[in-house]
């Protein structure tokens, strides 16, 4: 009895550890279970209409009756409108177990998972480029900027943060299509790669998606910049005030290497947890980003299935993109959590 | 005879001197330093334009096909659009429309963000922790999506429909900074002798809470503004709002779908949308620095 709840406690105690993590895994599970929720709300509240015309074209593309077009699509789509609500929860769910994500029914009966996996590449690369530099160039600034409070530098990156702060992300898209793409010709104004050039792993092919990528990540960097060295200056304005950077001072250090070792590194912890929310915001802004550069990612497809009121669609990668950054933010409190222990004991 | 009349003399003088310290305060707070003077006059010259300006240039959806793509001139100060008419007087039209959607998510999503924050803060216990959860799911899911998909649900065609819209996802960081306030401020020394001297709980909150949260509220008040504007045309350009063909966005939507970013001809009746957006932003940002050194003590003694 006795070293069974000795084994207990020990089990007890081990996982005692990780209870921050337990906490975020348990937030992330019921935040999914809310997406799931409105993406079942949305399909329910599907006029019967769409089903109709989706038959129709199934019955004209496979030369089958309307009444058995009628039957196929409400099987390929699992809809079954009689019946109750309980049940058709529990099938939706089943098939989102299965990793079935519903098909399109707009664009010749496509799964939605087909969509992402040619799509959802192309977005990423886009995003995870223009998150790095901005991230990097916008610390950087930020630091440099806090330690010169009165420089001219640090005056031109105000005005510069403002303005970028006041020209919503999308705009700044519209000027640099206009300027660049059809003012100038330097740059394409869609697609995501050149069509003369065989996609493959060549290197013709890669500066072809480097250069078709050029302007969405320009306009990402233009917006995100502004807000990550905004984020830097505040947070290395609370460190400057710390003993360690005085002490620093106090050892004559140079100042290049307070900046570099003290000053930014302590500054960019908090910084981290950003990360993975940008990395939220930026998905959610992809839609439109996206369809102004007719840029063919993973927004374009949702902000177009929007408009043609493909529903399957929409909900699928609603759920993707929410499983995307719910699991990115949990992995980001994991990771802060273990470079900064005070939080893990805070909770 | 005389006293009642003296007394309401008195009481005259008094609310007199009451509304005289009310509208120093409000120009102190709101001319308080050159930042907040900038961006109230902005703000006051588009409601200006707003209200008075669709009776000074009154805007007519006449197409006249021999004013096409006009250059800016005196009678067209941004020039025309593809059926001949006016840019500017379609900005001045639109101006009220704007300001509402600003106004209106603004003032949803602040009592909201209030009302439960404060509740949170205040209660704790189940409550908080549920409130909390839902702050939560409305900050980690993407809002343009379900902006996009709210507004395909349910027909987006005034602005009250659409400031509920935009306000839905604009309070959940709001509410969780006033539920910290209201948590770090319930420590504090002046509201524990509040609650020895056993004031009431109503006294507590609204004359001891709310006024300490009041700076936070004001200007964060501006920002959800500035996001409604933003998230609005955003979902103009998507074309999933259907809403007055004079509202900014809309005009910047129809710009864009007739080809105003290829023809150089154009480019005014493409700029003028986005030249409004990008001062009325600048002005409402500019104010909130500027509140934010008025009210903000923390940073005044810095």
């Amino acid at each position: 009895m006795s070293t069974v709840k000795r084994v207990l406690k020990k089990v007890w105690m081990f996982l005692f550890q990780f209870r921050y993590f337990f906490m975020k895994l348990g937030i992330s599970i019921l935040t999914l279970c809310a997406v799931v929720l409105l993406s079942f709300i949305l399909i329910v509240n599907m006029p019967g209409t769409v089903i109709d015309s989706f038959a129709m074209q199934l019955s004209i593309q496979r030369r089958i009756s309307m009444e058995q077009a009628m039957i196929l699509a409400k099987q390929m789509l699992n809809y079954d409108p009689d019946a109750s609500l309980i049940s058709r929860f529990g099938v939706y769910i089943q098939q989102l177990l299965q990793g079935n994500l519903g098909i399109s029914i707009k664009n010749n009966a496509k799964s939605v998972n087909l969509i992402l996996k040619e799509l959802l590449p192309r977005t990423l690369f886009v995003s995870s480029i223009s998150l790095t530099i901005s991230f990097f160039l916008g610390t950087f600034l930020g630091s440099r900027t806090t330690w010169k409070r009165n420089s001219i530098g640090s005056k031109l990156l105000d005005g510069y943060i403002v303005t970028s702060n006041a020209i919503p992300d999308y705009i700044i898209a519209l000027i640099l299509i206009t300027v660049f793409a059809f003012r100038l010709g330097i740059f394409p104004n869609q697609g995501a790669y050149d069509a003369m050039i065989l996609p493959g792993f060549t290197l013709p092919f890669i500066l072809s998606l480097f250069f078709y990528a050029t302007l969405p990540i320009m306009a990402y960097v233009f917006s995100q910049l502004s807000f990550w060295s905004m984020q830097m200056q505040g947070s290395a304005l609370g460190v400057l005030g710390e003993d360690y950077i005085n002490a620093a001072k106090a050892r004559g250090l140079p100042k290049r290497i307070i900046v570099r070792k003290y000053l930014k590194r302590n500054a960019m912890l908090p910084l981290v947890t950003q990360l993975a929310i940008s990395f939220g915001v930026m998905f959610g802004g992809a839609p439109l980003m996206e369809s102004i550069f007719n840029y063919p990612g993973i927004g374009l497809a949702f902000s177009q299935a929007i408009v043609e009121r493909d529903y399957y669609v929409v909900q699928g990668i609603l759920l993707f993109v929410s499983v995307i950054v719910i699991g990115v933010n949990l992995i980001a409190d994991t990771i802060y959590s273990i470079v900064d222990p005070r939080i893990r004991r805070s909770a | 005879m005389n006293d009642t009349s003296a007394v309401k003399y008195n009481f005259i003088a008094n609310l007199l001197e009451k509304i005289r310290k009310f509208f120093k305060n409000v120009v102190r707070v709101f001319f308080g330093n050159r930042r907040s003077a900038f961006g109230t006059s902005v703000i006051i010259f588009f409601i200006v334009l707003g209200v008075f300006g669709p009776f000074v240039f009154p805007y007519s959806t006449d197409i006249s096909m021999l004013d096409q793509l006009l250059p800016p001139s005196w009678s067209h100060p941004f020039g025309t659009d593809l059926w001949g008419r006016d840019v500017f007087r379609q900005i001045v039209a639109g101006t009220s429309d704007v300001l509402a959607i600003a106004f209106l998510a603004a003032i949803f999503s602040v009592v909201l963000a209030l009302i439960l924050g404060m509740f949170s803060g205040i209660v704790g216990g189940v409550f908080d922790k549920f409130i909390m959860f839902l702050t939560n799911v409305f900050l980690t899911i993407p809002s343009l999506p379900v902006f996009l998909i709210l507004a395909a649900l349910f027909t987006v065609d005034n602005a009250v429909s659409f400031a509920i819209i935009l306000s839905i996802f604009s309070w959940a960081g709001m509410c969780r900074s006033i539920r910290a306030q209201i948590i770090s401020l319930k420590e504090r020394d002046f509201i524990q002798i509040c609650k020895v001297m056993k004031m009431s709980k109503g006294h507590i909150i609204f004359k001891e809470l709310l006024p300490n949260v009041g700076s936070y509220i004001l200007i964060n008040f501006i920002i959800v503004m500035k996001n409604a504007i933003t998230g609005s045309v955003g979902l103009m350009l998507l074309g999933v709002a259907s809403f007055e063909p004079t509202n900014w966005g809309a005009i910047l939507t129809s710009a864009k779908n007739n080809g105003a970013l290829i023809n150089p001809n154009s480019y005014m009746w493409l700029f003028a949308p986005i030249l409004c957006i990008a001062i009325f932003q600048l002005g409402v940002i500019v104010l909130s620095k500027g509140l934010d050194d008025t009210l903000n003590p923390r940073l005044r003694v810095m």
